[in-house]
């Protein structure tokens, strides 16, 4: 087993052996990973190599799709959220997800999806005020407040990105897992998303996957590279501060790929 | 090695060829639709007209009366149908789209595809044999028992298909902010996929509108106002057959005049289902 490697030993979240599954594929092989407290961690690869599937165990949202399983522990402040009697909607609400494309609810108004997760029983004034927060925590509120009763739709698909951050971050998580969030947007919207990712790591532990190395560079504090193995089992390479990892590389496969020689 | 076109005359003209001929049998499906319903229409306005509409039929030799009580009936049997229909179509295609593998999913989706096929017929005579020889009467309920069982299978593969064509990434996207497998269903699953239900409810009613055969045993037909279910209820489709298969020209010009009714609700359902799906297209699409 590989020692959990965090910068301080104040990992949030971290995993031991973990094992993810598909039916009879093994997604995700004895990864072990430790995530800092307001940091943003950045998981690079490969397309295939396991990140996503990773990420989704963190809040247990792998476990929905048909025939998948999970094996191992993930620790959440030092609880194992696979525990038998752990409810998998309460962890959900305490770990947060951004998706790869923006998934707004489209019968519900921005207002509405701002105000998700809101607490029941609150009053005109107190919805308004918790929707204000969360649409200006993730940037957003702008450019929208003159149409919060009009369908998400209608937003750009940026802006359809950035109601989902506020309305993950209204439940105010600890951790805020993000899959490829700039996947489907245009250059300026990412700056725009990678800026609000920096300002949201003052209060928020962010996980990361995206395809784009610049991106792991900009953003992030910490990186972790992962590959999949020649049976198409995704393994955890090596996790080490941004800076480090881009210049002095400890594994030579990490190496190969972030200076383009394969992936 | 050439890149230019081999033969380009030879193709261009076969090209041209293929295209005349799907346009040509495209025409000849449309010209079919478009003489039955241009006849119907002949044949059926000069008998349309508000009198037509309310009245109740007139014995034979007494010029004029209506089908106002088949308008009635056929709205009484449908709209029980369609109560009976939608809350277990529904609900079965819930369960398709949302837990649908397995052997039991896949057994009810064949049993409900051979039950689309079922002639209506046998439907009829199925209600006939549970719901009318034992309680040695006929009547409207058992025609609406014949509806719903028609109308079944079209919504439980229709709602099954509308649940499935919400993004995977909508329903996890509500699981993944802590709500419940029910919650996220009722409350963000369902709404989005409301405008195709709809859809598929009212292809449905229009299937069951023109339906003939299953009444001929089961609603019977009425010469009065008739408006409870356990008794015969005149119902519009059977009054066309009756009247059209009569000798008297008057009762044949209003046998016309009827199918041109059933023309028009179903082109109305068929045209609002139509325009329900394009809204949802819009809304999903962008």
């Amino acid at each position: 087993m590989t020692a959990v490697v965090t910068k301080a030993g104040a990992a949030v979240l971290s995993t031991e052996d973990l094992n993810a599954y598909y039916g009879a594929h093994k997604a995700v092989g004895d990864v072990s990973i430790g995530f800092d407290r307001k940091a943003v961690t950045a998981l690079i690869g490969p397309s295939g190599c396991g990140k996503t599937t990773l990420l989704r165990c963190l809040n247990r949202i792998h476990e929905v799709g048909f025939d998948a399983r999970v094996q191992g522990r993930v620790l959440l402040e030092g609880q194992d959220i696979y525990a038998g009697d752990i409810d998998p909607m309460a962890i959900r609400r305490r770990v947060g997800m951004v998706f790869q494309r923006p998934n707004p609810f489209p019968t519900l108004s921005i207002l509405d999806n701002a105000l998700v997760c809101a607490a029941k029983g609150l009053s005109r004034n107190e919805k308004m005020a918790c929707a204000e927060k969360a649409l200006r925590s993730a940037a957003l509120w702008n450019e929208v407040k003159d149409k919060l009763r009009s369908s998400p739709l209608r937003l750009s698909g940026g802006q359809q990105q950035r109601l989902c951050i506020a309305r993950a971050v209204a439940a105010e998580p600890e951790v805020l897992l993000m899959d490829e969030p700039t996947a489907s947007l245009d250059p300026i919207a990412t700056a725009v998303i990678e800026e609000l990712i920096a300002s949201l790591a003052e209060d928020f532990t962010i996980v990361a996957v995206t395809n784009n190395m610049q991106q792991a560079a900009r953003v992030s504090d910490r990186t972790a590279f992962m590959l999949a193995d020649e049976t198409g089992v995704g393994k955890l390479i090596e996790i080490d501060d941004t800076a480090k990892l881009f210049t002095k590389p400890s594994d030579s496969r990490t190496e190969d790929y972030i200076t383009g020689r394969f992936g | 090695m050439s890149v230019k076109y081999q033969r380009l005359g030879f193709r261009r003209a076969y090209g041209a060829f293929g295209t005349m001929l799907a346009l040509f049998c495209a025409a000849l499906a449309a010209a079919a639709l478009l003489a039955i319903l241009g006849y119907v229409v002949v044949q059926g306005i000069g008998a349309i007209n508000w009198a037509f509409l309310t009245q109740l039929p007139h014995p034979v030799g007494v010029p004029g009366g209506g089908v106002g009580n088949g308008i009635l009936g056929t709205i009484i049997v449908i709209g029980i149908a369609t109560l009976m229909a939608v809350p277990v179509g529904l609900l079965t295609g819930i369960y398709l789209a949302l837990f649908g593998r397995g052997a039991i999913p896949e057994a009810l989706r064949f049993l409900s595809d051979v039950l689309s096929g079922v002639p209506s017929i046998a439907i009829g005579l199925f209600a006939y044999a549970v719901l009318v020889a034992p309680l040695k009467h006929f009547s409207a309920f058992s025609a609406s028992f014949a509806f719903m069982m028609l109308m079944l299978p079209l919504l439980v593969r229709t709602s099954e298909q509308a649940i499935r064509s919400v993004p995977q990434t909508v329903r996890e996207g509500a699981l993944a902010l802590g709500m419940s497998n029910f919650r996220a269903t009722v409350f963000i699953v369902l709404p989005t996929a409301r405008p195709a239900i709809i859809t598929a409810l009212l292809l449905a009613i229009a299937r069951v509108t023109g339906e003939t055969a299953p009444l001929l045993f089961t609603a019977f037909g009425s010469q009065f106002w008739e408006k409870n279910p356990n008794n015969p209820m005149a119902v519009l489709a059977l009054q066309v057959f009756n009247y059209a298969i009569s000798p008297y020209p008057n009762w044949q010009a209003q046998a016309w005049a009827g199918a041109l009714l059933l023309v028009v609700a179903v082109l109305i359902l068929s045209l609002g289902a139509r325009l329900m799906l394009r809204n949802a297209m819009r809304g999903l699409d962008s």
